[in-house]
């Protein structure tokens, strides 16, 4: 609390630490696969192009966003609620934090001390706490990708035309993408909270007890959220890679089965 | 503290170790040499020093069995309890540092002061039953609690949170162990004291950012993170940072 109890390695550069494993593996690990991600969705949402073809749809170009007055990337009017919800994610904070920020690169590892650490308490991070938010509106960007995925079910522009079904390798990969996504964005930590994490009493009540239901179910996929964060981070990237090596001409989209 | 049966056959080799010597931060690392014994932890290793090299190692122990919380230490830069630190878990080659806990002061030897961590317990509102509680508890209700009640107050967690040990914010954030004390007490469904706001404001909960370093060093595998601080810091979300939540739970009164 006072200078005088304090035992702090304070002074330590960065990276300094007296654990002799290969601690800085996890951080550099993360940091290329983050960078590599970060990358490529970049190039991709601004390349404007190769996002659909037939029944696909990227997930980075969905919803299709098109109005007269926006002459850029529709990617860029949607791409801002899966990455906002990602970097306000509980998990991705502990991964950028330890990985970009260095604060700290790992446990019982000197971090960056070029400011007075005040942690998520000021601006700009603060604004972690509207991860719930950023919950919402992911929610609904996922329901649209389970649209999408069911697209891939039927010839192009016959939705639901029972005669025109179809399961391609597309389907396979969509269909994988939104699994992941579900278990992924049904496993925040926020969602946790608001089914039920909420409440002090989970048998007072028959909603308590539904809520209990809920979260018990949500916690257990809370459990492996990073796991889910890192496969659905790669099935989306995968979505879009598919789908435009269909678009360019230099994959085919092999349909497996088809009803006519 | 020390197997009894074992014979000089059972000793396979001799660890190097280099144990912190001195009074507050003007000590050094002191070289010892130790046979290992199969089932040897670093505890151990400390007990052989202080019985036939240095009889005046001051160490804190008790229990021997992870349960006390007092061997806390860190072995090779890792904090850990030095009885749950197998000695086979190093190279044979590998010499084992051992040194006290870096963030709070070194009183001698392997002994710091941890009494800050006292303090701070003494700040936060304790248990207050509703006055008509009905004290049929059902496990559901208090599953969650029971996780936190496991803390041995080993405070590795508090030693190895990088805001109380590199960033010496202890004027800001009471640490991890007492953000799990504060997590039980709120999810306890008897309870009726309201913490949020001391949370806020004086406990730090804003400060952590969950880099979780406090649950991959707890002996007693306990959620820190996940089960306790995130909880905390979405219910002061409710209260702070969400008008929406913070307006429904004034309508329908939870």
């Amino acid at each position: 609390m006072t200078e005088s109890t304090s035992g702090a390695a304070t002074h330590k550069p960065l990276g300094s630490t007296e654990r002799s494993d290969n601690w800085w593996l996890e951080p550099l690990s993360i940091a290329i696969g983050f960078g590599i991600f970060i990358i490529y969705a970049t190039f991709r949402a601004f390349e404007n192009n190769y996002y659909e073809v037939g029944n696909l749809l990227s997930p980075f170009y969905s919803p299709k966003l098109e109005f007269t007055w926006w002459h850029w990337s529709p990617a860029i009017l949607i791409l801002w609620i899966p990455a906002g919800f990602r970097a306000t994610c509980y998990y991705y904070r502990k991964a950028y934090y330890r990985s970009y920020f260095v604060t700290p690169p790992a446990c019982a590892v000197s971090g960056y001390k070029g400011f007075k650490y005040s942690g998520e308490t000021k601006f700009p991070f603060v604004f972690q706490n509207i991860h719930r938010y950023m919950f919402y509106l992911a929610t609904i960007v996922l329901a649209i990708l389970w649209w999408d995925a069911l697209m891939t079910l039927f010839k192009p522009g016959k939705m639901f035309h029972f005669g025109d079904f179809q399961f391609s390798v597309g389907s396979i990969v969509y269909f994988a993408n939104v699994i992941l996504l579900s278990g992924y964005s049904f496993g925040c930590h926020a969602f946790r909270h608001l089914i039920g994490g909420r409440l002090d009493c989970f048998s007072c009540g028959e909603q308590a007890k539904t809520c209990l239901t809920f979260w018990d179910r949500v916690s257990k996929l809370n459990e492996h959220h990073q796991l889910w964060a890192w496969l659905s981070l790669f099935s989306v990237g995968f979505a879009d890679l598919y789908t435009t090596l269909v678009a360019r001409g230099i994959w085919k989209d092999i349909v497996l089965f088809s009803a006519s | 503290m020390h197997s009894g049966t074992t014979t000089s056959e059972a000793k396979v080799r001799n660890a190097k170790m280099k144990v912190y010597r001195g009074e507050g931060k003007d000590g050094s690392f002191k070289s010892y040499t130790v046979p290992v014994e199969a089932g040897m932890v670093v505890l151990d290793a400390i007990h052989y020093i202080q019985r036939e090299i240095d009889p005046d190692l001051a160490v804190r122990w008790n229990c021997k069995a992870a349960k006390c919380g007092s061997c806390s230490a860190e072995v090779n830069g890792r904090p850990s309890l030095m009885c749950k630190t197998r000695m086979e878990g190093f190279a044979e080659d590998q010499e084992i540092e051992v040194q006290p806990l870096q963030t709070f002061p070194i009183i001698r030897d392997l002994v710091c002061d941890v009494s800050w961590n006292f303090e701070q317990n003494k700040r936060i509102k304790p248990f207050t039953p509703k006055p008509d509680a009905d004290w049929t508890i059902y496990q559901e209700d208090i599953e969650r609690v029971q996780e936190f009640r496991k803390c041995i107050e080993c405070f590795l967690c508090q030693n190895v949170c990088h805001i109380l040990r590199e960033n010496d914010r202890k004027d800001a954030f009471v640490g991890p162990r007492f953000m799990i004390r504060v997590a039980g007490l709120e999810m306890h469904p008897l309870d009726s004291a309201d913490r949020l706001e001391w949370l806020h404001e004086e406990g730090g909960v804003g400060m952590c950012n969950i880099t979780k370093c406090c649950t991959e060093v707890c002996p007693e595998d306990i959620h820190i993170t996940d089960n306790g601080i995130i909880p905390m810091k979405e219910r002061i979300v409710d209260e702070y940072y969400d008008p929406v939540a913070k307006f429904l739970k004034r309508v329908f009164r939870r």
